[in-house]
């Protein structure tokens, strides 16, 4: 294809397409690389750093999910030093963050095979923050991988309620100056909490269900749809308790081509009057 | 005392314009003006001018590289941030000679083709950032500016304050602040030549790199060498603290011993010293076998040290040098932004780990900790913040690995 050329990945000499970066190179090579801030609909934010290759000719190691690939880079994924930074991003990370509610981060940490136990200290202690009827903030399980802030912003909903406030390890998400949410520019599309990687931002209805231990996900069923409310035809997945027939929330495939898995309130949330009528 | 150039003014001159262009000022931009912007360019990189704010990359090429950019809005940005600890001597550079910097960012702006100059200074830099905005607003008054922006228009001064953070003085964090961002570094590539402030080409340099350029315009690339060493041309300026008699700012052409600038500040007032803090928070431990090294980059790079911005802070013997650490380890942990990782997380778990050492605590175990997760911050941390948090300590560890450390 015109606009092609080679890198080498460990050694190995692989194609890639001009604009690419090296993560997408890396992903349909099978080169197994873990991620946590990076998504395929959001600007990289290159800030967890587990991504990280080795880059020759690069002092520091390089983030891929942002690096665009060039002609004859040379790339390591498996070295030392890439294996110790991946490793030491997760261990950090677990020896700060609540991650009962981010299976797929402890999951990437166990198959890099991350000691949780390798540091201790300080742990990210926040208020949880139950300030509206529709999502729950518990930023104790926050990596500040600015995926709400960038969704919030211009990546989709370009509202921009929230933000990072203060500095190095007392920085966090915030809405403004510390306001609730009801209070914040936020106009409740719930696209921070379709991003969230780590269940720090959770719709209201799940977090109560765990909270009561009421919440298990092999008794949740998918169902498509598509949104009723007007035109644009957005594809809905109502997330449904087989147990009670209650939808407990509704997300919208990352992959579909008018959402790419952003909603607006009233397709996400405004789903009770199935529920009219009801004992 | 050595030949001053750069402070020659200071205390000398009250900052006017009338007297500065009495005392020889304002013939470099003559001068510069006469060769034009890439005769400009080619002189600064002859004259082997490297930037003096920690990583002394080569001017004249920087200039360059905006100066040939295709799109045509460049700009000039003075890092007059300032925050390190230590670190003082662009503070005494403008005291002493204001009109010096501002005549190095109107040889810059013109060489460059750039369209405005930004002075971004530290916000607790009060009086500084008086002198410069004074003398950019006699500069202007008296027609100095015009003529020197791309095509021969007028290039215009804008200043703008630092809110105190240590990290706004890292180059891409610094154009986030001015951009009216969070001061949060970028990744590089694209490197500021490229797209810097605004994403436009631009040159950002020290105070002090500046400071050198008009002398290097009135009496030529030669002249500028036969100061320094074969690698590092010119005079530099250091800030000295801690245990000294004379804490000040000191001016030596590259090349002289730090045991010569120890003598001068009269470091350790009558006793030894136990160890040197070279290069500022992020520049490494030095201990007196090493004091003979020769201060100059290369020089320096030999033993595995830094010039850094040129800090140097004395530490007499007895000084529990784990405590400096820990201070140092504390200092990074609350300048870090937060936006990564490695340092937002790791400079608070370094910091912790050195407490415990400070205090007295911690054996192999801690050691080896703080080694590892330095090598984690210093590869996948993503500015020199977090790339250099933990240099300090690393020379510390491995001094004490050499039976170094007293006690
Ligand atoms: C954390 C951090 C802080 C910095 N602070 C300053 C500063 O206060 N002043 C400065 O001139 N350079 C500072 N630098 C270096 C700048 O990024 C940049 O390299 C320098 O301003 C370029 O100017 P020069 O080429 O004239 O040295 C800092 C770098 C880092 C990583
Ligand atoms: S719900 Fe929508 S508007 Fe509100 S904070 Fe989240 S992304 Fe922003
Ligand atoms: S709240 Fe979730 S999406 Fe936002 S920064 Fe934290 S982990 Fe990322
Ligand atoms: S290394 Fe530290 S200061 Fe630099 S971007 Fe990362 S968190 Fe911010």
């Amino acid at each position: 294809m015109a606009g092609d050329f080679k890198i080498s990945v460990d050694g190995r000499e692989v194609t890639a397409h001009e604009g690419e970066t090296i993560l997408q190179v890396l992903r349909r090579e099978e080169v197994e690389t873990p991620t946590l801030c990076y998504h395929d609909n959001l600007t990289p934010a290159k800030a967890c750093r587990a991504c990280v290759v080795e880059l020759k000719g690069s002092r520091a190691l390089v983030a891929s999910c942002e690096r665009k690939a060039e002609a004859g880079m040379e790339i390591q994924t498996e070295s030392e030093r890439v294996v110790n930074a991946r490793r030491g991003v997760f261990e950090l990370l677990l020896s700060q963050n609540d991650t009962e509610t981010a299976p797929n981060l402890v999951a990437q940490a166990q198959r890099i095979g991350a000691d949780p136990e390798h540091y201790s200290g300080l742990r990210y202690e926040r208020p949880l923050y139950d300030d509206n009827p529709l999502f729950v903030r518990d930023y104790e399980k926050c990596i500040l991988c600015y995926r709400c802030v960038e969704a919030c912003g211009v990546d989709a909903q370009n509202t921009f309620a929230l933000t990072v406030s203060g500095r190095g390890f007392e920085a966090g998400i915030a809405a403004g100056w510390g306001e609730t949410m009801p209070d914040s520019a936020c106009v409740f599309c719930g696209n921070c909490v379709a991003v969230c990687p780590t269940g720090a931002i959770m719709d209201r209805r799940e977090h109560q269900m765990r909270v009561q231990g009421r919440y298990d996900e092999s008794q949740m069923q998918v169902t498509q749809t598509t949104c009723s409310y007007c035109g644009v035809g957005c594809q809905l997945e109502l997330h449904v308790d087989q147990r009670t027939n209650e939808i407990v929330k509704v997300t919208s495939p990352e992959t579909h081509p008018v959402t790419f898995g952003f909603l607006c309130v009233k397709g996400r949330y405004g789903y009770s009057f199935t529920e009219a009528g009801r004992e | 005392m050595s030949e001053q150039v750069l402070l020659r003014r200071r205390g000398k001159v009250a900052p006017h314009l009338k007297d500065y262009i009495e005392s020889g000022g304002l013939e470099g931009l003559r001068r510069a003006r006469e060769m034009g912007p890439e005769a400009v360019c080619r002189l600064v990189t002859e004259s082997g001018l490297n930037g003096r704010g920690g990583a002394a990359f080569p001017t004249g090429r920087k200039w360059d590289a905006v100066r040939s950019q295709p799109e045509p809005t460049h700009y000039v940005v003075l890092n007059s941030d300032e925050s390190e600890p230590g670190t003082f001597k662009d503070r005494a550079l403008i005291d002493s000679d204001p009109f010096l910097v501002m005549e190095g960012l109107l040889i810059a702006a013109y060489a460059t083709q750039s369209e405005r100059i930004f002075l971004y200074v530290r916000g607790e830099y009060a009086p500084q950032t008086r002198l410069l905005w004074d003398c950019a607003e006699e500069l202007a008054a008296g027609g100095h500016l015009k003529g020197l922006g791309p095509n021969g228009s007028d290039v215009a001064v804008e200043l703008r304050r630092g809110g105190g953070a240590y990290i706004c003085g890292e180059e891409t964090a610094l154009f986030r602040s001015i951009e009216g961002y969070r001061g949060e570094p970028m990744s590089k590539p694209p490197f500021p030549t490229v797209q810097g402030l605004f994403r436009k080409p631009t040159v950002v340099n020290n105070v002090e790199t500046v400071a050198n350029v008009p002398d290097i315009l009135t009496r030529g690339a030669d002249w500028y060498k036969s100061r320094g060493t074969a690698r590092s041309s010119g005079t530099k300026l250091y800030s000295i603290s801690g245990h000294v008699a004379r804490p000040d700012v000191y001016e030596l052409p590259f090349g002289a011993k730090l045991s010569d600038l120890l003598e001068l500040a009269g470091a350790g007032n009558g006793k030894p010293l136990e160890a040197v803090l070279l290069g500022g928070a992020a520049g490494t431990f030095v201990f007196p076998r090493d004091f003979d090294v020769e201060l100059s980059y290369e020089g320096a790079a030999a033993r595995g040290a830094t010039l850094g911005s040129g800090a140097v802070i004395a530490f007499a013997e007895g000084t529990n040098l784990w405590q400096v650490a820990e201070r140092l380890g504390r200092f990074f942990a609350h300048e870090s932004c937060g936006q990564c990782v490695p340092c937002r997380v790791g400079t608070q778990r370094q910091y912790e780990i050195l407490h415990e050492l400070a205090g007295g605590a911690g054996g192999a175990r801690e050691r080896a900790l703080l080694r590892s997760l330095s090598q984690v911050m210093t590869d996948a941390s993503i500015c020199g913040l977090g790339q250099t948090a933990s240099t300090a300590v690393r020379s510390l560890l491995d001094a004490e690995a050499q039976g170094a450390l007293a006690g």
